[in-house]
């Protein structure tokens, strides 16, 4: 596996490697496609298992991440970039990646329905697949308000409580230790 | 800006002229040809007499599930029509369509896009129909209670006449539920689909709040 990594090295600049829990590299945005299609024609890392994202609002970024296997050495590596985060309703814009593998041509619907990132020529990437019709903000995107959308159209039962955790776990669980800490 | 693209799928729906293997053009409305549009119709519940007790008896011991297992909750189904618990003995059957059904089952949370489907089942069964809502999901949201897809109450919907709770009920609850929708029956309270044709208007409203892509009639049977 570190061979892969030098391998890769060589050729693209990461800004990131990390073996903690698996192995991760971080490339620019331009580079990911490129990236990764070099590992897929040349390391052998044949199998896509999935394309995700992650919202990091305070950062005002996207990160995406390709998740590949290596079915011969039995390795996963997952490469992970980071993109610009437009302000709904611009949506971010990434390069699509189903020309390498059919399969991500779901993922990349996926997310631009729930995140709101458009990748231009991939097939279908407009359709519905989940939500059908959605007029709101990508709701996995972080400035969804989920519960506030949720009590506005769900309408929700009355009577129901709901506990603080902090101060349930006080009060129920370790009253004694609560007590010795007041 | 969002640029979703609903235009293919619509197309199918849309009155257009076809031409058939014959050369001959012809008229075709998808909306009007395959559905009735006409608005469920209330049957005033006939007094207890011998008469309709036995009728009741006849609905409540053949209760025809409605297969379509919705959520979570679905899965216990599947014991009870094993050897272990064979509810086959109280009655209660599974049948695949819902125009063979008088029961649905609803199992547990229902997403936006499940209820399109729950509500389009429901309308297709012929009456008289009851709805068992179990798990905590149909009463007041259960775990996704805070979800942006997941309704919080089944009853603003379509009518249920009997709820399981728990998260989730076990097998003998569900047949338990059974026994209760029984009961009902035969004393004549399960009046569920009477609720939905009369407050017609109310459920309509609320489903399309939710509903954004209403692409099927107000009514279908």
């Amino acid at each position: 596996m570190e061979k892969v990594i030098e391998n890769v090295q060589k050729k693209f600049s990461l800004s990131e490697v990390t073996s903690a829990h698996g192995y991760f590299i971080t490339c620019e945005k331009k580079d990911a496609v490129s990236l990764v299609t070099y590992l897929k024609n040349v390391e052998g890392f044949k199998h896509l298992v999935l394309i995700t994202a992650v919202d990091w609002i305070k950062d005002n970024k996207f990160q995406l991440t390709y998740l590949l296997n290596n079915p011969q050495m039995k390795k996963e590596l997952g490469v992970r970039t980071y993109i610009e985060r437009s302000v709904w309703p611009e949506e971010s814009v990434m390069d699509s990646a189903h020309h390498l593998w059919p399969a991500a041509k779901t993922y990349q619907r996926e997310l631009h329905e729930m995140f709101g990132i458009d990748f231009p020529d991939s097939p279908e990437v407009n359709e519905p697949l989940i939500l059908e019709y959605w007029d709101d903000i990508p709701p996995y995107r972080k400035d969804f308000d989920t519960k506030q959308y949720s009590e506005d159209t769900y309408f929700p039962r009355e009577g129901r409580e709901t506990d603080d955790p902090a101060t349930y776990m006080k009060e129920m669980l370790y009253p004694f230790e609560g007590e010795k800490n007041v | 800006m969002a640029k979703m693209n609903y235009g293919k799928r619509k197309a199918d729906l849309e009155r257009r002229s076809v031409t058939g293997p014959d050369g001959e053009v012809f008229e075709v409305d998808p909306m009007k040809n395959y559905f009735c549009e006409a608005p469920p119709k209330v049957y005033k519940p006939s007094p207890l007499t011998p008469l309709e007790k036995f009728y009741n008896w006849c609905r409540a011991e053949s209760i025809y599930i409605l297969g379509f297992g919705t959520g979570c909750g679905a899965i216990e189904m599947r014991p009870l029509m094993s050897p272990m618990y064979d509810a086959y003995r109280y009655g209660v059957h599974w049948r695949p369509t819902p125009r063979q059904s008088t029961v649905f089952v609803i199992g547990g949370y229902a997403s936006v896009k499940t209820i399109k489907r729950i509500i389009r089942s429901y309308e297709q069964m012929p009456g008289p129909k009851y709805v068992l809502a179990v798990c905590s999901c149909t009463i007041n949201g259960g775990m996704y209670w805070d979800s942006y897809n997941t309704i919080n109450r089944l009853d603003h919907y379509i009518p249920v006449d009997v709820y399981v709770t728990g998260c989730m009920p076990r097998p003998e609850a569900l047949l338990d539920s059974v026994e209760t929708l029984k009961k009902r029956i035969k004393e004549g309270r399960a009046e569920g689909q009477n609720k939905y044709a009369e407050n017609f208007e109310w459920y309509k409203a609320n489903q399309k709040q939710i509903i954004k892509d209403w692409d099927m009639p107000d009514y279908n049977w």
